[in-house]
Formats: structure tokens, sequence, C-alpha cells
């Protein structure tokens, strides 16, 4: 018997569109995009202008604060357009594909059998680095830091999410392959993160060089930062590196083919799509195409990611770099007449004081209506019933908003990233954006800590 | 009917805005408009998804769960003040209510009580929208529950106008000057009473007359006979328990409070570990003074002490105010506990005090965020240790 992390504090909710995991597609995109904003603590600085071709590899963006570190062109094609915002700040590079399938070879290897820095150098070139990040801070990995291990969360226990394991399955090879590049980079262990009910044991019972862990109970079980907290929690000075499956499936392809090669398996779920299914397309793809004719009518919210902590992309918008799910709700752009005294029967809430709690099964459509305005601190008891970390929530928030480094510090800043906040964010009363918060937190500790 | 406000508030809120004339209203116009419409204000950054309670639903519940011990208070007034009536002089509340009849005794009590808070939200609240307006903030929603709270914790014979010198005080610098709801250290609707209390001495409890009409004879409150070692004329259990008792408006009837409690601690309100850890801090420090015995009021019974006078509603209503009290799961407990010990301590040692929980709950409210720094220190150190347990 393996032993069980029981996660108690934490929430499920229960949404409207459920993936149908039977309905397996695949889907090849008429665009591109890299978007530099995705990573934390890339500078980007750009390589190619509109119009220049490209192969599947090409580096597009160098790394201004480490110049080994590229993001790299998913496709062979054209850039189409650079889009720039606010102060010609660099948004996205789009490239259209051209069907040539060119491909830029960075060399297949046998993990096992190369030096460590070769497969870091690799990494760094094909443009996969960015894949590693790092606890504390959530941010892409430093090359030159051993990390004292890797954590592989593989479950998501966010809302509407489900299990890859069917992918990770067909590419075991790659994944094997992956896992036995990431041995070389880390001195400790490599620990891989299932839920005793959600994740199929068995599919990653054959890998070598991992340390199963097991998880009970609800979101944010599957978060990267629950896990590190309850088997190794980060102390001062330690770094520990953190990916997902996925990611590992990609590694392992970059020295099995010696290609780039990131395809992703991704869940499209959400209420305002009328047929959910899963497919596979290439990160960092548009969904323009993929979700024409299939979402329904009205003012809807396309989300890259989750419900909780994704990015809002728009119609028009692509799969991040990182991102394995797609999730389209409602907007909530309406006015509530007395909003706050009705029964509230369509209305989820993790209290008692709407009806929701009496149908614990029941699923809802949720849109993204604030549902009040922004208060100061009231209630306390609240983000401790969703925050399974030995953490002070609301003190640390408040160290964070005071800008009180050492207090940040002692209350355990170096644990948690904005993700692990989603469901406090979620439950406040006093609506406070939590995660923005922490974000905000972390800057100010790189910035300071530098 | 909906429609048609909507587009009423459309069309006046230009007017409103910076730069035009009725901007120095914005925040009262803002007030109204979020209190008939949640506003359609979407999420932008974080989570794109929100739970739907927000502070006005939270305060709505607080509110509800002080209807019980509201409409009984309200019947209480006019009960007590039949029964010091020359007509009805000898009967029991019983004998009372049947010779009466209920309405006419509800009906008193509400021509009594109504004042009361009307005077103390309009002077609440009235003060609230000038501060949000000067600052340029939201209403805050606090003083829905605070204004419904301090009739509650008053005798009915308050004079309206030292009602309202005591909500103005309490407002002003019980909550205002810290920076209003959420900031506020003591708890304003307390804090509201102890200055009547300390201010008006002779109007308040304690061995005051508690007389509604002008012509009645004065009926002491069970704690003042207490404190006199009148120990033999106390109400009987079960006169304390439903609450047919001089008093409070709203402190008379434990089983009203406890039908409060029920709500506050089913919703998730009320914080179900500060109630416990009041009650028992109550038991532990009535059982010590039971084992001393000097005196017959150290010989009250522990469930007496629960019972009687303010120490429910405390308990239940202004213990468990989550900004006044501690924050952190160790740090209620013992706040509760202090709360409970204190409050008993108070009754028996210091007649001068007879009401202990009002004190006993201010002084913890000043106390909560030391004990919550220990908290809080505690955990820096079990985090301090996993590091140094590493380095050996």
């Amino acid at each position: 018997m393996r032993k069980v992390y029981k996660i108690r504090k934490g929430l499920d909710i229960k949404l409207k569109g459920e993936v149908n995991t039977e309905d397996i597609r695949t889907h090849l995109p008429e665009l591109y995009a890299v978007e530099p904003d995705r990573f934390r603590l890339i500078k980007p600085r750009l390589l190619v202008q509109e119009g220049d071709a490209v192969e599947c590899g090409t580096p597009v963006i160098q790394n201004k604060l480490d110049e080994r570190m590229y993001l790299t062109s998913p496709v062979s094609g054209t850039v189409k357009r650079v889009v720039r915002g606010d102060k010609r700040k660099l948004l996205a590079i789009e490239i259209e594909p051209d069907k040539k399938e060119k491909k830029i070879s960075f060399g297949a290897a046998n993990p096992a059998s190369v030096e460590r820095t070769v497969i870091i150098e690799k990494l760094l070139k094909s443009g996969l680095w960015p894949l590693l990040r790092q606890r504390p801070y959530a941010i892409v990995a430093n090359p030159d830091d051993t990390p004292r291990d890797i954590f592989i969360s593989a479950f998501d226990s966010a809302p509407l999410a489900v299990s890859d394991h069917a992918f990770i399955q067909k590419n075991s090879d790659a994944f094997q392959t992956g896992l036995d590049a990431l041995k070389k980079l880390t001195s400790g262990s490599i620990h891989i993160g299932l839920h005793e009910e959600k994740t199929d044991e068995l599919v990653y019972a054959q890998f070598k060089n991992t340390d199963l862990n097991l998880f009970s109970g609800p979101h944010p079980s599957g978060n990267v930062g629950v896990q590190i907290h309850h088997v190794a929690p980060i102390n001062k000075g330690e770094t520990v590196w953190y990916l997902y499956p996925q990611d590992v499936v990609a590694i392992g392809k970059l020295f099995l083919t010696g290609y780039r090669e990131m395809t992703r398996f991704v869940s499209v779920a959400g209420s305002e799509v009328k047929n959910t299914y899963m497919v596979e397309m290439p990160a960092e793809s548009s969904l323009e195409w993929l979700l024409a004719g299939n979402i329904k009518e009205g003012d809807v919210r396309v989300i890259s990611g989750n419900v909780l902590s994704g990015t809002n992309v728009g119609k028009q918008g692509f799969l991040g770099f990182y991102e394995t799910m797609i999730t389209v709700i409602p907007e909530g752009n309406y006015f509530d007449f007395f909003g706050w005294a009705t029964p509230g029967f369509n209305k989820h809430s993790a209290s008692r004081t709407f009806t929701a709690f009496l149908t614990p099964k029941r699923k809802f459509r949720l849109d993204t209506n604030f549902h009040g305005g922004e208060r100061a601190f009231v209630l306390s008891d609240q983000y401790n019933k969703v925050f399974p970390f030995d953490i002070l929530p609301v003190y640390l928030l408040k160290a964070i908003l005071a800008g009180d480094i050492e207090k940040m510090e002692k209350l355990g800043i170096y644990e948690v990233a904005e993700e692990d906040f989603a469901l406090c964010e979620y439950v406040c009363t006093s609506k406070i954006e939590s995660q923005q918060i922490v974000r905000d937190g972390i800057d100010l500790m790189i910035k300071e800590m530098s | 009917m909906k429609k048609g406000l909507r587009k009423f508030l459309d069309r006046i809120k230009p007017s409103f805005q910076k730069g035009k004339k009725l901007h120095f209203l914005h925040s009262t116009f803002d007030a109204f408009e979020s209190f008939m419409f949640v506003p359609d204000k979407v999420t932008d950054k974080g989570s794109h998804i929100r739970d739907a309670i927000d502070l006005k639903r939270t305060m709505t519940v607080v509110i509800i769960a002080l209807v019980p011990a509201l409409l009984f208070g309200i019947f209480n007034v006019g009960v007590q003040h039949f029964l010091l009536k020359k007509e009805y002089i000898g009967m029991n509340w019983q004998e009372v209510i049947s010779a009466a009849g209920i309405w006419p005794l509800f009906w008193y009590g509400f021509l009594k009580v109504l004042p009361i808070i009307i005077v103390s939200y309009v002077v609440g609240l009235g003060i609230e929208f000038m501060f949000a307006q000067i600052k340029g903030h939201e209403v805050n929603e606090g003083f829905l529950v605070t204004g419904m709270l301090i009739p509650l914790i008053v005798p009915p014979t308050t004079p309206l106008w030292m009602l309202a010198v005591a909500v103005a005080f309490a407002v002003v610098f019980g909550k205002e000057v810290f920076g209003g709801t959420g900031m506020n250290i003591m708890n304003p609707a307390l804090l509201a009473r102890a200055f009547l209390f300390f201010a008006y001495p002779s109007h308040m409890s304690g061995d005051a007359p508690w007389s509604v009409a002008a012509d009645a004879v004065s009926g002491p409150t069970p704690l003042a006979q207490a404190a006199a070692y009148n120990v033999g004329q106390m109400p009987s259990m079960s006169d304390l328990f439903f609450g047919f008792i001089p008093g409070s408006i709203g402190e008379t009837s434990v089983l009203m409070i406890l039908l409060g409690a029920l709500i506050l601690i089913f919703t998730g309100i009320g914080s179900l570990r500060i109630m416990l850890s009041v009650v028992a801090g109550g038991v532990l420090m009535s059982l010590i003074m039971n084992a001393w015995g000097a005196n017959p009021y150290m010989e009250m019974s522990p469930l007496w002490h629960l019972m009687v006078g303010g120490f429910a509603f405390g308990t239940v209503f202004m213990a468990t105010d989550p900004v006044t009290a501690a924050q952190t799961q160790w740090g209620k407990i013992i706040y509760g506990l202090l709360i409970g010990m204190f409050t008993i301590l108070l009754r028996v040692l210091n007649p001068a005090y007879p009401e202990g929980m009002m004190l006993a709950i201010l002084m913890m409210n000043v106390f909560a965020p030391l004990i919550d720094h220990y908290v809080v220190e505690s955990n820096i150190r079990r985090r301090l240790r996993r590091v140094k347990q590493e380095i050996k």
C-alpha cells in the first residue's frame, strides 16, 4: 500500500459542459502564435520579421535575461504578423503554416547516455526549455540550477478537467525518454502525483526513475504546489522544478526524433460548447477554426486553461504554451435585480447562504459576473477551508499588500503561486483579487532578491 | 417594473459622474444602485468565475438570524410592561398573556421598539453615507447588522436622544476613524452600549429601574438581584430560557438566540469555534467560582450564568463578529475561552459591572490582534524549524 496524502481542504466546483472523453479528434490549425507574455521571466528579443520564412524549431525570440534561452517556431511557414500592444510591447508572433513540414533537427539522442549539459543545451535550443518551471515563484527554470526534486502532477483537479492518461499510454516511449532526460537534471527524485480515484495508477507504474505519490480529495489536490507542500515542502534557498505529463512527452519526443514537436491532448469543455470533445492539436495554435460553429449563441468567454486560473483569450485566441484545456463559459455582464437577496437557485456558493448546498451533485452553468463589489477583508474563516497549506493565507496576502518582504518570506511565499489562491479568490465574500496580489508579491520578491 | 427601474437608473446615472452637478452624491447613488441591482461587472483577472456570495448576502443572513430574538424582544417588552401595571399586579407572565392577549402586548412592544430601531439606523447610516461621500468610496454594508444589534442590546427605556449620541459615537470612533467596515478594532454595537453604560449609568442595566411606563413600578434585572445576593428572588430556569424576564430588548430569550445561532452556524457565517469556546470559558470560570464559594453569587451554577444577562446574545452575535474577533483558528479558541472566563469573573467579583459580557468582549477585541500575532509567530516558527531539521 502506498501512502495516500489526504487533502481535506478544497472545493470541487461542478460545472456544466463536461468533456465527452469518447469523442477524440485531431486538429491541424491554420495559424500559430508565439506569445512571450505567457512566460514568466522571459524578456523577449525579436529575431524574425513579418514575411520571414521559418521552419519548425527556428528561434523567433531570444530571452534578454538569459541569452541561451529561445522560443522557437512551432511550425514551418511564414511570419504573418508581429502583434504589439501598448508601448510597443511584443504580444505575439503569428505564423502561418506552409504545409511543407520543414523541421530543424536538434539531433536524436539517448538521454541516459549523454551528458547533463547536452540535455540542457538541447532543451534550450529547441525552445522546449520553458516547459520546465520552478518553485518558488512559478517562473521558467534557470538552466544553471540543479533542482532538489522534480515534480510532475499527473492529474488535473480543476473544474471540468479530465485525465489525459490515454495520451500518456499512447506515448509511453516518449514519456519514459523524457523521464530519463529529467532524471539527469535533478540530484533528487522525480515525484509523480496521482489521484487515488482519478488517475489510473497502472499507467504510471510502468515507468522507471519515478516516485509515485497518491493524493485524495478535492481541488486543488492536483496543483503541483499543494503536492510539493505535502510531499517535501520548499524551504528558503531550495529550488524545485515542475512540469506536467504532456510536457514530459514533448521532451521525450525531442530526444527520440530530434524534432521540436509539442502535441497537446486538449479537452474542449464548458457550458457554451455545443459538442464537447478531446482533441490532439499542436500547442500555440489558433482556436478560431477549432471552435467555429461549435459555440452557443450569446456573449461568451473563451479561456485557454481552466475557469479558475486560465487566460481569457477570446474567440480568435490561441491555446497557450502550457495549457491543455479550453473552456468556454458565458459572460456575466448583466444587472442582477436584488441578486443578493433572491433565493438564487441557479447560483453556486461554497457557503450555505444559497440553495446550492442542498444539491451537491448538481452541475452549474456559471458565468463571469463578479457578484458584488470589492470590500476590505471581513470574514476570516473562508480561505482556510479551500487552502490546503500550512500557511495563513490572509496574513500572507496582507504582508504582500504591505510590501513587507521579510514577512512574506516568513509566511511562506516560496511555497505558493497564484493558482494556489484561485479557490480563495473564488469563495471570497469581499471579492479580493488574491491571484493578482500573489503574483505582485512574487514579482516583488524576484525584484528584491536578485 | 424591473426594466423600468433599470432604465430610470441608467438615465440618471450620468448626472452623478465626475464633473456633473450631482457628483457630490455619487456614493449615495452607487449604494442605492448596487442595493437594487448587483452590478454588471465581470471578472477581468484571476478566477473567471466567482462565488455568488457577497457582503450584502452575508449581512442579510445575520439579520435573519437576529429576527427571532427581535420579535420575541418586542413581545417581551409588552409582557414586562403589563406585568408592572396596577391591574395585573401579582400575576405571572402566563396569566398576563392570557388576560391581556398576545396582540396588545406585541403592539405595545412594537411601538416602543420601532423608534429605537429607526433612530439607530437613521443616525448610523446617515454617518456612514456621509463618510463614504467624503472619502469617495462605496458605502459599506457593515452597519446593516450593527444598526440592528444596537437596539437589541439596549434597555427599551433608553431615551432616544441618548441612543442617537451613542450610535454616532460608535460609528465615528468605533469604525470610521479606523477606515470603515473590516478595519475596526472594537465591535461598534458593543461600543455604543459601553458608551451608554459609562455616560449615562443611571439609565442602564444593573440596579437601574426597568420601567417602560412612567407610572410603573421598577423591576430589577436578575443580574442586579444576584449582585445584591437576592438569590432567592431569581426567575425560574424556564423563564430565563424562554426569556420572560426584564432585560435588554433582544438579550432575554436564550431559546430565540439559539435559533439565531443555528442559522449562523448552519450557513457557516458565525464561527462555531468561537461560540463553543466562549461557553466553555464561561462554564470553566463558574465552576472555579463554585469551588471557591465565598458568597451566594459565587455559588450560582454554570447553567444559570449561561442563561442570564447578555451571555447568550454576546456569545452568538457579538463575540463572533469576524472583524473584531481573532482571525486564526487557534486564536479563536483562546479568544473565546478568555471572553467566557472574564465575563464570569467580572460579573461575580465586581458588582459595579453586573454585565461582564460587554466588557469582556470589548477587552478581548483589543487583545485579539495580539493573540493572532502569537499564532502567526508559531506558524512562522514551524516553517523555520523545518529548515533547521534539514540542515541536521
